[in-house]
């Protein structure tokens, strides 16, 4: 039995991002490594995980706003899949992922003898994102409860449950985890389950599901 | 008929009515004033008409006050219009004075109200230097542009930047549409009301009288534009891809249904060269409509097979999401706030020439299951992100930022 002390309810949030944008804009490779360098890390942010909460019909082909405006405006797609391998995940903070962003694109301004330019109507525009976090006044006790409600969770529950945690403390740890480890030492194999969900290649829908199965599937192996 | 926030839940969900719930307690009583150029007529007009009623019913004491003026003050704002938009058209001195005239009288009379308010929103560039007359005022002013004015004819701009600056804030509808500013510059698409008369549902017999009223043959396709009469808007170009189109589809029928608005000087001379282009065609039919027919439109969007708005510059375009609320596909230029809502291939089609129209005309009469799925996402797409519950929370959200000068995380848990 665990001896950890019974830790407070999960209580289920529910989020939306607003977009603000930050008045810079790139149309050459070299414009988006200068303005890399130090826009707000909040725009860092929105880029690599704003998309999850936009509409979209179709899989996109890069994960990334970096990646997509590459490969789409500068036609440039050595660069684009190289941006695209950047797994946000990787990175302890965001500070550290800006400063991959700007290896890569150094790598790839030295390779070239020229610098690729978007036209005038395809410039990045950084934006940035303030978070709304409302309360749905649900809150659980016990890890099968939880298990039950995630199907039917909001997109902006799993958004920031799963994703938003990772930028809050403790880093890098989605909420469901952190408030595992803290129900017992039970529900480790659970946890090591859930933090082999990688967030980056699906939709959120698509993630909702996957975390319902590994709720699921752990849950019922501890209980057999 | 009354509306109230809680009979949007069947559309959006309950869970969407608790979060403008949330964040209106963060704002109960606060005075919210909103000031455009027009009372009817426009999207704008449209817009307040609708998102006042519920900013009330969320507790905020929400006014909508309009700004007045005479022929050379809306000479002027329209150039300013027509500039931000792009067009390289100077405004000569005479205009200028007469617009800081009409500003100046108007601020006499909103001065009291403005100054006393906690947040108010300027729609477009027709009042936006009211700012500089209100010295004394105490709440936090943002200034809502609804217009494409990514690439603004620049002298026009560097008149207009000094009242934006001295703002609290700024919205646009795009990314693309933002100037740098020394201030937030939000990024909020504008949303229609499902429960207007514009947009609500209507009974098959009001939807069916439109063929007679306007001598539709039910049996034969119709597209439609709903736009003001402006050359922004393209009218021309609609009959020109309607006319490459009818060679193939010899039933083929065409409105161009659209009204003025009271801050419009130029809609007279752009009706006419509109009926020019079609003198002798029975299939066209040019209907100049009132600005409150909204039942009317909505009943004409109803009836068509395909909606086309063919806009040449666009801060948005609501009569896409219009259309696509009714679950009909939207042949759109590939310009502005269109391309936010027509998804290629998904929602419709984005097109840059008459021609490429044509070819969408043909494409969407021909195959019609495709027509019909493209409806039905349309449908999903604009309750998803363009209704007006959306526009509500986003515009409580930069009211909350604004009065708590909050950060980027606002927790209202």
């Amino acid at each position: 039995m665990s001896e950890k002390q019974q830790p407070a309810a999960f209580e289920i949030k529910d989020c939306a991002l607003i977009g603000i944008s930050t008045g810079r804009r790139a149309q050459s490779l070299r414009e988006m490594r200068d303005i890399l360098q130090d826009v707000h890390e909040d725009s860092i942010y929105y880029h690599f995980w704003g998309h999850l909460l936009r509409p979209r019909f179709d899989n996109p082909e890069y994960m990334n706003d970096f990646a997509t405006w590459a490969h789409n405006c500068l036609h440039d797609r050595k660069l684009s899949e190289q941006l695209g391998v950047i797994d946000p995940a990787d990175f302890d903070n965001l500070e550290e992922l800006r400063q991959e962003l700007v290896n890569v694109i150094e790598e790839r301004l030295d390779e070239s003898d020229t610098v690729r330019w978007a036209s005038v109507d395809e410039q990045f525009h950084f934006i940035r994102s303030q978070i709304v976090v409302f309360d749905t006044r649900v809150s659980v006790g016990d890890p099968a409860e939880l298990a039950s409600l995630i199907p039917t969770m909001s997109l902006g529950s799993i958004f920031y449950h799963f994703i938003d945690a990772r930028t809050r403390e403790p880093r890098g740890t989605d909420d469901f985890v952190a408030w595992l480890a803290a129900v017992g030492d039970e529900y480790e194999s659970l946890c090591f389950s859930l933090n082999a969900v990688d967030p980056y290649f699906a939709t959120l829908s698509e993630l909702r599901q996957t975390l319902a199965a590994v709720f699921s599937s752990c849950l019922r192996r501890e209980a057999s | 008929m009354t509306v109230s926030l809680n009979d949007y839940a069947p559309i959006v969900g309950e869970d969407v009515i608790d979060h403008l719930r949330q964040l209106a307690a963060r704002l109960d009583g606060l005075k919210v004033v909103h000031i455009n150029a027009t009372r009817v007529g426009g999207g704008v007009a449209e817009i307040l008409s609708t998102l006042l009623p519920l900013q009330r019913d969320l507790g905020l004491q929400a006014e909508w006050e309009v700004i007045s003026g005479e022929g050379e003050f809306y000479e002027c704002t329209k150039r300013f219009h027509n500039a931000l938009q792009g067009n390289r058209i100077a405004i000569p001195d005479n205009l200028l004075a007469a617009y800081e005239e009409t500003t100046a009288a108007n601020a006499e009379r909103l001065r009291a109200t403005l100054e006393d308010a906690d947040v108010v929103i300027i729609h477009d560039p027709q009042p936006a230097m009211l700012i500089q007359y209100c010295p004394n005022r105490r709440g936090k002013w943002a200034w809502r542009c609804h217009i494409d004015a990514s690439h603004p004819f620049r002298p026009v701009w560097k008149y207009l930047r000094k009242s934006v600056t001295q703002y609290d804030a700024s919205i646009f509808s795009l990314p693309d549409f933002t100037q740098p500013l020394p201030h937030p510059s939000y990024l909020i698409a504008p949303g229609i009301d499902p429960l207007s008369e514009k947009n609500m549902e209507l009974d098959e017999e009001e939807i069916q009288s439109v063929y007679n009223r306007f001598n539709l043959d039910p049996e034969r396709p119709i597209i439609t534009q709903v736009s003001r009469f402006d050359r922004f808007k393209d009218p021309i170009g609609v009959i020109a891809a309607y006319q490459l189109a009818k060679r193939f589809v010899p039933t083929l029928q065409l409105v161009l249904a659209g009204g003025g608005a009271s801050d419009d000087p130029e809609g007279e001379v752009v009706l006419n060269e509109v009926r020019n282009a079609a003198p002798n065609d029975p299939d066209i039919h040019i209907l100049l409509l009132p600005p409150d027919a909204h039942r009317t439109i909505n009943a004409l969007q109803r009836v068509s097979d395909v909606i086309i708005q063919k806009s040449l510059k666009e801060g948005f375009g609501l009569t896409v999401t219009e259309g696509m609320w009714k679950g009909k596909p939207v042949i759109g230029g590939d310009t502005g706030g269109i391309r936010l809502q027509v998804i290629n291939h998904h929602t419709g089609f984005l097109v840059n020439s008459p021609e490429g129209a044509a070819l969408r005309m043909r494409y969407l009469l021909y195959n019609r299951e495709q027509r019909l799925e493209m409806g039905r996402k349309a449908r999903e797409f604009a309750r998803e992100n363009f209704l007006l519950t959306r526009l509500l929370r986003e515009h409580l959200t930069l009211m909350v930022a604004m009065v708590y000068s909050a950060a980027n995380r606002i927790d209202l848990g």
